[in-house]
């Protein structure tokens, strides 16, 4: 399992000499899954990209297990896009055949039972839904077995049930796989059901104004009384801080 | 009724009416015009045969589909090569772009006419010809391929960390692939013509040379027969080889054709 220490001051947008993240600095325990909710615009997704390795971040501290992310070259990260992102020339097996080092046939069955696609192996994505190819985006990330896991708004293209689903999904794998998670989400509700903690990020140029630590037990229920208590609370305490926050990000 | 018109619209039967159409309209302008300048479809035919049988059509045919064949691969793999190179990095393609349309403009038959000047009356400068007329035009499809690839789908490979090999043939050349039919099928049939013209020019065989011939003694009969067999041939390809390959192209809806 591992453990980030992150600390990104006055990063710019690629090619641009825009801040985009101004000051935005949080650890994450070994296992923990941390959801941050944001204004569009505020660099969520560039704070992920960093982390991924997709977006340049030599100048900022980001450190997994002590090391400097960018060293840790056998860290296993797994991330689920906005979109699948699937190869649609290839089917729903080669897939996820293609982001491991070796022919696994029956660990792919495996994951895609897991996932509710068991039997739809040889499908190409354009024959699949949004939700099925989520699916299959979701079962390509655990395939990995990561130890890190990005998730850019997964479900927001989805129907509320299907969207349910998926989380309920999501839950049970990062539960199997031990994974530390970061997730970036617009949506309160869906942090609260999912995340050990809550970072609430400002508007671009960025950085970080809130932080919470979700205490109720898990597992969760989403839209429970409980967990619609625990918001509402949250709400009340501090409402000029999330009020802001959350009406931008609707 | 329902049958017959099912039939009409079944490609195959359709192709066909519309060939056996053609032929017949073909044949009646000849019995009309009555001139020995427009054969009838029949004397194409016995010309065909003719040759088929007893002339060099079948040596020159062979002929003139090797320079084809070798032409169209040189130039293929160097335009795709060039093509994605340029396509790939901004600064080559500025360092380039102006060149390649210079010899993107260059007339085919002044290449021609330099090649054969430069290295003799050879088999090699006439390969050489036909490539240099070729590759531009694989090379502008292919770097306009390579411009427009999807870059979500590479990060996707750099997030798993795929290897270079892998990331190449399985995420960046099969979003080529539609660009690479394209471009091989405008290219065989620019390099059938300029194949032709290059034999007609400065070779002693092939299907260039035996129309030159043709030519001189007004055989039409002849020309048309040769430009049959060259038909039937170009109809094989594109049936037993473009097809099935774009079929497999477009497998799970990746650049659909309609």
């Amino acid at each position: 399992m591992i453990a980030l220490d992150i600390a990104i001051k006055n990063k710019c947008y690629a090619n641009s000499s825009s801040v985009v993240l101004k000051d935005v600095q949080f650890n994450v325990k070994p296992g923990e899954f941390i959801a941050i909710i944001g204004p569009s615009g505020s660099g969520k997704t560039t704070l992920l990209n960093m982390l991924s390795g997709l977006e340049e971040a030599t100048a900022q501290k980001i450190l997994c297990n002590q090391k400097p992310i960018k060293d840790c070259d056998t860290l296993q990260l797994g991330y689920i896009f906005q979109q699948p992102r699937l190869m649609s020339w290839l089917t729903v097996q080669e897939n996820i055949q293609l982001v491991l080092p070796t022919a696994q046939k029956t660990k792919i069955k495996r994951l895609l039972a897991q996932v509710g696609l068991a039997g739809k192996e040889n499908y190409y994505p354009k024959q699949l839904s949004g939700g099925m190819q989520k699916r299959v985006a979701i079962a390509r990330a655990f395939a990995v077995n990561p130890e890190l896991i990005l998730l850019d708004e997964p479900f927001n293209s989805l129907d509320a049930p299907t969207a349910a689903k998926l989380r309920l999904l999501l839950v049970e794998l990062c539960k199997s796989c031990n994974s530390t998670v970061i997730f970036v989400t617009h949506d309160l509700s869906e942090a609260i059901y999912l995340a050990d903690r809550i970072i609430f990020m400002s508007d671009s140029p960025s950085s970080i104004v809130h932080q919470v630590t979700v205490d109720l037990p898990k597992p969760r229920k989403e839209l429970g009384c409980n967990e619609l208590t625990w918001q509402a609370k949250l709400m009340q305490q501090h409402p000029d801080i999330l009020s802001g926050i959350l009406s931008t990000t609707e | 009724m329902n049958c017959f018109s099912s039939a009409v619209m079944s490609p195959i039967y359709g192709r066909a009416i519309i060939l056996f159409i053609l032929a017949s309209i073909w044949q009646i302008t000849a019995w009309l015009l009555n001139s020995s300048d427009f054969p009838s479809f029949f004397t194409v035919g016995e010309s065909f045969h003719y040759h088929f049988f007893q002339g060099d059509m079948i040596v020159n045919l062979i002929v003139t589909l090797k320079r084809v064949l070798l032409s169209f691969i040189i130039a293929m793999v160097l335009g795709v090569i060039i093509g994605i190179l340029m396509g790939i990095s901004k600064r080559l393609n500025q360092l380039t772009d102006t060149l390649l349309i210079i010899v993107l403009n260059i007339p085919a038959l002044v290449t021609i006419l330099l090649c054969y000047i430069w290295f003799g009356l050879v088999e090699s400068a006439a390969v050489l010809a036909v490539v240099i007329n070729k590759v531009p035009t694989v090379v502008v499809m292919i770097r306009e391929g390579a411009r427009v690839v999807d870059e979500d789908l590479l990060d996707v490979a750099k997030i798993y960390k795929l290897s270079m090999s892998k990331t190449f043939f399985s995420v960046f050349l099969p979003q080529l692939y539609p660009y690479i039919m394209a471009s091989a099928r405008a290219g065989l049939s620019l390099i059938w013509k300029i194949v032709l013209v290059v034999e007609l020019l400065g070779r002693s065989d092939g299907v260039g040379f035996a129309l030159n011939t043709l030519f001189q003694f007004f055989d039409i009969a002849g020309i048309l027969a040769y430009t049959f067999a060259f038909i039937a041939i170009v109809l094989a390809i594109e049936n037993l080889l473009f097809r099935p390959l774009d079929k497999l192209i477009a497998r799970g809806g990746h650049h659909d054709r309609t």
